[in-house]
């Protein structure tokens, strides 16, 4: 693990810890290995991406961390504690590839929804709604209902939703994938904003390279069949708030994609470009 | 655009202004041609009353209309409101439980394909010959099925990610039905029971011809027929289509009221 690019104390706890776990999947034609011995570490505070084709079991690996599935074997740990007392005590926010959104409720309805379940006062719900509004750049639509807003605000309103009870952890399965290229470019600057602003832990499931190299400290290139870790990329870019609209364009981004890229195609079945890139 | 914003608003009222004026217009028009055939074509009195001769009967009969649509309008209405109350309940039951679906899809199945006109003979001697009970019943059984079938199908519509979303938030069985599940139902509980509201005055009415206390529409109905009374018959008629269209669009309201801030796309 290279400690560089962890932007908080290195004493702290780690936000996720993974040892040695399996995910097996018993289907009607027989077991399904979804995941097969997958270590993994995210600090607190770094932005880690899970990057991979279709079947590597990234999404499976986030709903692990999430508690909304079990391994089948080892270990996950979120802050310390077991996944399921993470969730039980709120400690990540979460957003999905659908903003999944109530629609029989308004924008600020949803966003405060996990407060209101969680019993957090009236009055204490609307400043930290406003708050939330605010900071997605959505203050105006606060009484618009969610068939009134286009899909980048959607998800804008899911991902507030995420932050309501100022996580420490943000789980996010691919939330721009399906947003067209120019809102997706637009969102993931705002997410590098909102991230340095609330210095949470971030785990990014998605199947963009460019995406993944733009936001991470760390790529993981996972590869199919059965899912596991193929590489674990870090990322060297100047993410500052002034840069981060330049860094698209710069070489080293580029560097970064051709890295990911190799890594990913290491990892596949089929033969294609150079092989044997380096490691890390 | 500024162009564009009047033209268009003007088309609107264009529109919904034809959308009162056209059915109108058609029924106009059918009652000219109806009082055409029958005052100048001459068809006979009791093959086709003029609606003229209608509309006298209905102002002659005006206070018996009153209570005949209230007797048969109760009925109907107590039918709704208790078959709704059962469906919505054991839909419920049976989206939580899977053993009280699997017991409950035969029953409702045959409930389904009863003829509700049978049953009114049965019901009218099983309850005695006067006691309104029976006509409710059969009202009831016929709002029943729409509402159950139409309810179970909106309790398992909750989608996935809402699920997920729950579990997440680590969220009471309780406060999941109250914030997902429910609310993700009402649009299919209001559908079902939109088409119960038209059954039931259907079912109350029906069930009046076979025995039982007169007094209602299809007991008044029947009778003037029987008397040669064919105006008054068609009176009747005109009131039980009222009482019909009053359910109906009173149901559309509840409807309209219960999913507003839904329709906005």
């Amino acid at each position: 693990m290279t400690t560089q690019t962890q932007p908080q104390a290195a004493d702290t706890t780690d936000a996720v810890t993974v040892r040695g776990v399996d995910k097996t999947f018993e289907t009607r034609s027989g077991q399904v290995h979804a995941l097969q011995s997958i270590d993994l570490t995210v600090s607190a505070g770094e932005f880690v991406s899970l990057i991979g084709p279709s079947g590597c079991g990234k999404s499976t690996l986030m709903r692990l961390i999430a508690d909304l599935d079990q391994p089948t074997a080892g270990s996950v740990s979120v802050f310390g504690k077991t996944a399921k007392q993470a969730r039980l005590d709120q400690d990540y926010g979460i957003a999905f590839q659908q903003a999944g959104l109530l629609p029989w409720r308004t924008v600020s309805a949803n966003v405060g929804l996990p407060l209101e379940l969680h019993g957090t006062s009236s009055r204490e719900r609307t400043s930290r709604i406003t708050e939330l509004l605010d900071m997605v750049g959505l203050s105006d639509f606060s009484d618009r209902y969610p068939d009134q807003l286009s899909g980048g605000m959607q998800q804008r309103v899911a991902i507030a939703r995420s932050l309501a009870e100022k996580p420490d952890l943000l789980l996010m399965d691919e939330p721009f994938g399906a947003l067209d290229e120019m809102t997706r470019e637009r969102m993931q600057t705002e997410l590098v904003r909102i991230c340095a602003e609330t210095g949470a832990a971030v785990v990014f499931v998605t199947h963009s390279i460019p995406e993944a190299v733009y936001l991470s400290d760390r790529v993981v290139v996972m590869s199919p069949r059965p899912g596991r870790i193929q590489e674990i990329i870090p990322m060297a870019l100047d993410r500052a708030p002034a840069a981060a609209d330049g860094l698209r364009e710069e070489r080293a981004f580029f560097d970064m994609v051709t890295a990911v890229r190799e890594a990913l195609h290491t990892g596949s079945p089929v033969p294609s470009g150079p092989r044997g890139v380096e490691n890390r | 655009m500024t162009a564009v914003i009047p033209g268009r608003s003007a088309t609107d009222r264009r529109e919904s202004v034809l959308r009162v004026v056209a059915p109108v217009a058609v029924g106009v028009i059918v009652l000219g041609v109806w009082q055409f055939l029958v005052s100048v074509v001459g068809v006979s009195d009791y093959l086709l009353p003029s609606p003229a001769a209608i509309v006298e009967q209905f102002v002659e009969f005006f206070g018996s209309m009153v209570s005949a649509t209230g007797i048969t309008g109760l009925n109907a209405l107590l039918g709704l409101v208790v078959g709704s109350l059962l469906g919505i309940l054991l839909a419920a039951l049976a989206a939580g439980w899977r053993p009280i679906d699997h017991m409950s899809a035969p029953v409702v199945a045959s409930l389904a394909v009863i003829p509700i006109v049978a049953l009114a003979p049965v019901l009218n001697s099983m309850f005695g010959a006067d006691s309104q009970f029976g006509r409710q019943a059969i009202a009831g059984l016929a709002s029943f099925v729409p509402v159950f079938i139409n309810t179970l199908r909106g309790f398992r519509q909750t989608l996935p990610v809402h699920r997920d979303l729950m579990k997440v938030y680590a969220a009471s069985s309780g406060q999941i039905v109250r914030t997902v599940t429910l609310p993700t139902a009402v649009p299919f509980v209001f559908t079902g029971i939109r088409i119960a509201s038209s059954l039931a005055v259907i079912s109350a009415l029906v069930a009046e011809y076979f025995g039982g206390p007169r007094g209602g529409l299809g007991g008044l109905i029947s009778t003037s027929a029987a008397s040669s009374a064919y105006p008054r018959a068609w009176a009747y008629v005109v009131a039980s289509i009222v009482l019909g269209l009053v359910f109906f669009l009173a149901m559309l309201a509840l409807e309209r009221l219960a999913t507003r801030g839904r329709r906005h796309s």
